[in-house]
């Protein structure tokens, strides 16, 4: 086995990324997913220097725009700022969920849980009903629409994404 | 800015076209996938470009309106034709001794350095190198002479899995760093998508689909719903490909944006390039072509 040299040297960029081909979650997306979870988990934190725009193209072998594009979002985010000719860096952080909260977050999922068991949903229909409903919300996170599917609506609204 | 632009581009041989009516106006600064089956006039379009081969009918130009094997065209355009061609007897140090005095422009210092970064054997022939190998020094060469325009004809096909993934490592890193533009054509479908962000989809001599992966994939959606409906809904959507089953139906159909409302009882889903790619490929009569309307029913 051997260790990739470049993740334990000195001033080597603090992560890397990696991608899932199967995930059907858009390449950039990922790429946002991942920065957002290494700065939850600490990976990352303020001043931090993301890795080059080089970098990742020549370790992932994904078109340049992807990584551009996964950057600007991050910038969108208010997490990642980019300074001309040095790169992109850890500006801002992800608000901490407090104990309490997540508490009764977790409680109303419970709830929402023994709805579903006693309308007959088994463990997978469970499954894939949460899965569906975060893509859709993800969605319409990422390009501004509000969430839900309105069937009233007019067409062509030319929201771009 | 334009890296290709044709105009009722057509090339015949003998008594059968092999492309017609081609026309297309590729932006400079994008990776573009030619894709389509084999003899769909992918190696023949390639060859136009590069001036290999002349026009029978229509335009082509290349590098803002330069005509194809113009010298300005040839030492703006960096070329590896199928199959990497090399001269398999000469050693690597030789085989770029040889490219750099039949180049106009040659930036020996960043072959040297990419050779020594790829680990390949300077003394060795170039014959006993690994298809891989051959194909990442070919590429090295074409980078060497620092091109606007990197035209590769099916560079993967023969490569395995670990050796595409250096190839396109490769290849990128040199679109980030240089900025240049890049057309290859491929029949495989499935890698394309973390590659490519301009789609070109040549069907039997004809061009198909044409624009931007992310506005392609923007533009289209699959509607899932119950089959006795699919059909009443299919005469309004006009569905690029519809599979219908006994109970359920899938429609790949074009949408103006996600504002579009679903129709009642379908479930709207993404598309993946591969999906689009195949559902147009199956049904040559199909086309999605950029213009006011992005969309056209031929």
């Amino acid at each position: 086995m051997t260790i990739d040299k470049q993740s334990i040297q000195d001033g080597a960029p603090p992560i890397v990324f990696r991608l899932d081909p199967g995930s059907g979650v858009p390449t950039y997306l990922q790429l946002v997913q991942q920065v957002e979870q290494a700065l939850r988990l600490g990976y990352l934190s303020q001043g931090d220097q993301l890795p080059t725009v080089k970098d990742v193209v020549a370790a992932l072998a994904i078109n340049p725009n992807t990584v551009l594009k996964a950057y600007r979002e991050l910038e969108h985010r208010g997490l990642a700022v980019g300074r001309p000719g040095q790169g992109t860096f850890i500006e801002g952080t992800l608000r901490h969920v407090g104990i309490a909260e997540q508490n009764s977050l977790r409680k109303a999922l419970v709830a929402w849980l023994e709805s579903a068991d006693s309308a007959g949903l088994d463990e997978d229909g469970i499954v894939a009903i949460f899965h569906s409903a975060l893509r859709d919300f993800r969605e319409h996170r990422v390009t501004g629409r509000p969430a839900g599917r309105d069937r009233g609506a007019e067409t062509g609204t030319g929201q771009v994404a | 800015m334009s890296v290709l632009e044709a105009c009722n581009l057509g090339r015949r041989y003998r008594r059968t076209w092999a492309l017609r009516e081609f026309s297309v106006a590729v932006p400079a600064g994008h990776v573009v996938a030619l894709v389509g089956p084999n003899g769909a006039g992918k190696t023949t379009l390639l060859h136009l470009a590069v001036g290999l081969t002349a026009a029978t009918k229509g335009t082509v130009r290349v590098l803002d309106g330069l005509q194809p094997g113009c010298a300005d065209a040839l030492a703006g355009i960096g070329f590896v034709a199928q199959d990497a061609p090399l001269y398999r007897y000469l050693s690597v140090t030789d085989m770029l001794h040889l490219a750099g005095n039949l180049n106009r422009s040659w930036d020996a210092q960043a072959a040297s350095s990419r050779i020594a970064s790829l680990g390949l054997p300077r003394d060795k022939k170039v014959g006993a190198l690994s298809g891989g190998q051959q194909a990442q020094l070919a590429l090295t060469i074409a980078l060497a002479k620092r091109p606007r325009l990197l035209i590769l004809d099916e560079p993967l096909a023969r490569l395995d899995p670990l050796a595409r993934h250096e190839f396109m490592s490769l290849l990128m890193a040199a679109v980030a760093e240089d900025g240049l533009s890049v057309i290859f054509s491929s029949h495989v479908v499935a890698e394309l998508e973390r590659v490519a962000d301009y789609l070109v989809v040549l069907n039997g001599g004809r061009l198909q689909v044409a624009g931007e992966v992310d506005d392609l994939l923007a533009a289209h959606r699959v509607l899932t719903g119950p089959a006795d409906l699919a059909a009443a809904a299919a005469g309004q959507l006009n569905p690029v490909r519809s599979s219908v089953a006994g109970a359920q139906a899938h429609l790949l159909c074009r949408t103006s944006g996600p504002g579009e409302p679903v129709p009642s009882g379908f479930l709207a889903q993404p598309v993946s390039l591969e999906e689009l790619v195949l559902a147009y490929l199956r049904d040559p009569s199909v086309v999605a072509l950029p213009g006011p309307e992005l969309a056209v029913r031929a």
